[in-house]
């Protein structure tokens, strides 16, 4: 399990559960976890029309997680944003449902593009990912403070000059550009447990913001840690443990704040 | 005009079985998906219903392994995961994104154990992609039966709840004061939305399920001024953008060199086209519910 081949996994792996971990907690307090799950599944049909182009997957998926956020702000604008997110998402898969019509590496690409592929991390892919973390928390930390009045209370971040819609845009930014870094690696369906899980979790736990966020991105390392441990034992797929480790905090967050209500 | 028709319709589409069947089952799941869905968009629970879509194809995964009929496992997780959406009590709009969230993350996890089992017990490689994507030219002839029953018990459901749903789904506060048991309703709902989900997820794939239940609906309510003509604009609408997409679909194999482009491609592109077109501002019923906040349906109750 620390063999050297596995070096790679443990330090991506630990760099995308902090980044998660992070920007989980405001996609929680934003309630965009619709939007966090969209993306990156959109995302994931970028894979495949790279793989037509015969270009770099991580541009694929930089252009269609871009490609995201612009359907879902632009969309968002006239009626409610869930439907947004829901057309955006459905004909970003529709288009990766031609791309993939259009090649030959059928199921064994979706299912590592859907899944991920955890143990195939090479040095050079370390680089990739070690920018956009480095990108996504420099981004998260210069927002931190108008991105979280503006989460908490819209109205009050107005009346001080910070646009609600902007933010909206920078923010889905941000959980873009995490996707698309973390997706080769982690897979499009494990970049969403790891947002939403640890962070709702940790919110449940404290509601103070700072705080929340250190608990959130050690609770996201904890979980990315115990699945890729569990998952190299048992041989089974990454994406159950963190799918079901991502519930259990969440479990555990609630049943610790209702305790806390219910003691005196 | 015979010459204008084939060009619009390439020779042997009528003929076709594959298309025949396509064309009913679509159109049927199309039809189920419409009147759930104006109600799925109405009280603001898209991501709910995509959700049960992703939730219910690890219930397809199962079913592989144990060898039942695909749509038991669609059907049984997905009213799984409406019971357990509605058990865990929550206060307000975002909290409920949050718990559908979680629980999708929960259930592609199951899916993915699923399929990996599937993967090395039964050597089916291609499992993860039919319950992914579907094909609606691949429909087992064994679920036929069985979704004719779902299909027309869903429709029933939403029949007979028509009325005290349309109300909580308006106004709760307002229901829960004239009598009606708001959570029971929100569930019964949730149980009709997993059902029609499962329906077209397991008939046309996960894809086109989220786009049959939003799409159509979505662009009903855009002008319709009453829910009874939304749901019926929808049902025009939704079977109307299918078929038009297995027509492109069939056609478009004569356009690029003999590659036929997927159908779930062609009637999303169809729908999204039609949303935009359709989205100039107005003042309708739909502008005025589009534009509020999803009602706080679990604050009462």
């Amino acid at each position: 399990m620390l063999d050297d081949f596995m070096v790679n996994t443990w330090i991506s792996a630990s760099m995308i559960a902090v980044v998660a971990g992070v920007v989980g907690l405001f996609v929680v307090i934003r309630g965009s976890s619709f939007a966090a799950h969209a993306l990156p599944l959109g995302a994931f049909s970028g894979g495949a029309a790279a793989s037509v182009l015969g270009i770099s997957p991580l541009i694929g998926l930089l252009a269609f997680s871009g490609l995201g956020v612009a359907g879902i702000s632009q969309l968002g604008r006239r009626g409610r944003h869930e439907v947004a997110t829901a057309l955006s998402l459905v004909m970003l898969l529709g288009l990766g449902a031609l791309f993939l019509s259009m090649t030959t590496e059928y199921s064994q690409t979706v299912y590592a593009l859907l899944f991920g592929e955890v143990l195939g991390v090479s040095s050079g892919d370390l680089i990739p990912v070690a920018a956009g973390s480095g990108v996504s928390i420099a981004l998260t930390v210069m927002l931190y403070r108008p991105l979280l009045l503006s989460s908490l209370s819209p109205e009050l971040a107005e009346a001080r000059g910070v646009s609600a819609r902007r933010m909206e845009l920078l923010f889905l930014t941000v959980v873009a550009l995490t996707t698309a870094m973390a997706l080769p690696v982690v897979g499009a369906l494990l970049v969403f447990s790891l947002m939403v899980g640890p962070a709702s979790a940790a919110r449940a736990v404290t509601n103070q913001p700072l705080r929340a966020m250190l608990f959130s991105a050690a609770i996201s390392v904890v979980t990315v840690w115990a699945s890729i441990a569990l998952s190299f034992v048992s041989n089974w797929p990454i994406g159950f443990f963190v799918g079901a480790l991502g519930a259990l905090a969440y479990g555990l967050g609630r049943t610790s704040a209702w305790a806390a209500v219910v003691r005196p | 005009m015979r010459s204008l028709l084939s060009i619009l319709f390439e020779p042997g589409f009528f003929a076709s079985g594959p298309v025949r069947l396509a064309a009913v089952v679509g159109g049927a799941a199309a039809i189920v998906s419409a009147v759930v869905g104006v109600f799925t968009v109405i009280r603001g629970q898209s991501f709910a219903g995509h959700a049960m879509a992703d939730i219910s194809s690890a219930g397809g995964a199962a079913s592989f392994l144990l060898g039942i009929n695909p749509l038991l496992g669609f059907l049984g997780m997905g009213a799984l995961a409406a019971c357990s959406m509605e058990l865990v009590r929550v206060d307000r709009a975002s909290e409920r994104d949050l718990v559908t969230g979680i629980m999708t993350g929960a259930g592609l996890g199951l899916a993915a154990l699923f399929l990996y089992l599937d993967v090395t017990s039964k050597s089916t490689t291609g499992a993860a992609v039919t319950v992914m994507f579907g094909s609606m030219f691949a429909i087992p002839a064994s679920i036929i039966p069985l979704a004719l029953v779902v299909g027309f018990g869903s429709l029933f459901a939403v029949a007979v709840l028509y009325r005290p749903l349309l109300l909580c789904s308006l106004d709760a506060a307002l229901a829960a004061a004239r009598g009606v048991p708001v959570r029971l309703v929100g569930l019964l709902h949730l149980i009709v939305l997993a059902a029609a989900v499962a329906l077209s997820a397991i008939t046309v794939g996960a894809i086109l399920s989220t786009a049959l239940l939003i799409g159509p609906a979505s662009i009903a309510l855009q002008f319709a001024r009453r829910p009874g003509l939304a749901i019926l604009f929808a049902v025009v609408i939704g079977v109307a953008t299918t078929w038009g997409g297995i027509l492109v679909a069939y056609d478009s194999y004569n356009w690029t060199s003999g590659h036929g482009w997927p159908v779930s491609f062609c009637i999303v592109a169809l729908i999204f086209a039609a949303y935009i077109i359709t989205g100039r501002p107005r003042r309708t019923f739909a502008r005025r519910i589009l534009s509020a906040d999803p009602p706080d349906v679990q604050t009462i109750g």
